[in-house]
């Protein structure tokens, strides 16, 4: 009898060890979080606008349905991105995600204070290789670091009453999330970067 | 023999409890890190890098994109003042105070997150499209039929839950009362 309770006890104990383990490895193993959802609607390294939030609309629970929305999927691999969102009239708003759906940065249209909100998004290693001489150029730019290669840039535009809708999808339209043109060549500069 | 059962015994006790837990945390949600005035629960720690590991699973297992800190805070209600669950075919009231925002929105989910089809298309309000009273006060009314003024159609289902956005606003991971977010009070006032 005692030996039955031991190894119910143990099992117990054990078992809290599976529930962390297993609470940690959630976001890594699961295959239908918003990244997964979100792979086939949208284009890499572009701006995808997403269809307006509506009931037959499931892509993702909880959606604003007074927001515009558009998400650029990320791939740093192959060199840093930039982002460029024009404000639109009401409020404008840009927040960061890891793959794994941490929301590591965010950025709204007041804080920006400019007509368009322009960003560097790169990883840690690829701000460290920037040249000094570019770090002085690129002082009035905003760098964000990525703590992963890939994941989920989303731009929301609030359109305060549903006939602005069009106005606000309109100014995501314009938005842009790309790597820059003349990335061979910052690549071939970057050895002599300061490290 | 007896070793070996004892073993499998132990491990199945420990297998049913552990992802028993896991499973109950991801979809209940836990404690951790809530904000709680009246019936409104926000998690503003989910916006920011130390999200805590529950918020996470249940993120992921969910498919969201919660809302970043420096974007806004999410509030969410599924009961009334009186801790009566939302009942779409009852008549609900929104109203009262907002804390301070740019804007807020007010949106209507079934359980599952989606927003419930009605004829108007009417899934929620923002802070300007709402009509106000004369001292700038609101009142939202959630309800299967039609109702004057701010009307908030259910669709008639059974349980939905009520969010409450706040968009560029002071409230956040350091809010903790009443008094630094005054919340909208919410109220059952008739049943069919």
């Amino acid at each position: 009898m005692i030996r039955l309770l031991f190894t119910i006890i143990a099992g117990v104990l054990l078992g809290g060890v599976v529930h962390l383990v297993s609470v940690l490895a959630l976001p890594r193993i699961a295959t239908q979080d918003a990244y997964s959802r979100l792979t086939p609607l949208t284009k890499l390294n572009a701006v995808t606008q997403l269809p307006p939030a509506d009931p037959s609309n499931t892509v993702m629970p909880f959606v604003d349905p007074a927001f515009a929305v558009a998400v650029c999927r990320y791939d740093l691999s192959g060199g840093p991105i930039k982002l460029a969102v024009p404000v639109s009239q009401a409020y404008t708003s840009v927040s960061f995600y890891t793959r794994n759906e941490v929301a590591y940065y965010a950025i709204n249209d007041r804080s920006a204070g400019k007509k368009v909100i322009e960003l560097d998004l790169m990883t840690e290693a690829q701000h460290n290789d920037l040249p000094e001489d570019e770090e002085i150029t690129a002082a009035d730019r905003l760098i964000i670091d990525s703590p992963t290669a890939t994941g989920l840039i989303v731009l929301k535009a609030l359109a305060p009453e549903p006939g602005l809708m069009p106005q606000a999808q309109a100014s995501l339209a314009a938005s842009s999330c790309a790597e820059p043109a003349d990335q061979p060549a910052k690549q071939a500069e970057a050895p002599r970067g300061k490290r | 023999m007896r070793l070996l059962l004892i073993t499998l015994l132990a491990l199945l006790v420990a297998t049913v409890v552990g992802l028993g837990a896991t499973w109950m945390t991801a979809t209940r949600g836990t404690d951790l890190g809530t904000l709680t005035i009246g019936a409104w629960t926000a998690r503003p720690k989910t916006g920011t890098s130390d999200v805590d590991p529950y918020s996470r699973a249940t993120i992921t297992r969910n498919g969201e994109l919660p809302i970043g800190t420096g974007d806004g805070v999410a509030f969410t209600a599924t009961t009334d003042d009186r801790k009566k669950p939302l009942d779409g075919r009852c008549d609900v009231v929104v109203s009262g105070v907002t804390p301070a925002a740019r804007f807020w929105t007010l949106t209507l989910y079934d359980q599952k997150g989606h927003l419930v089809a009605n004829t108007l298309q009417r899934y929620g309000f923002t802070s300007q499209e709402i009509v106000r009273g004369a001292d700038g006060g609101f009142e939202i009314r959630v309800a299967s039929r039609s109702r004057a003024g701010n009307w908030l159609p259910t669709g008639g289902i059974e349980r939905y839950a009520l969010m409450f956005r706040l968009y560029d606003t002071p409230v956040g991971v350091a809010t903790r009362t009443q008094r630094d977010a005054p919340m909208p009070q919410i109220a059952t006032v008739g049943c069919p």
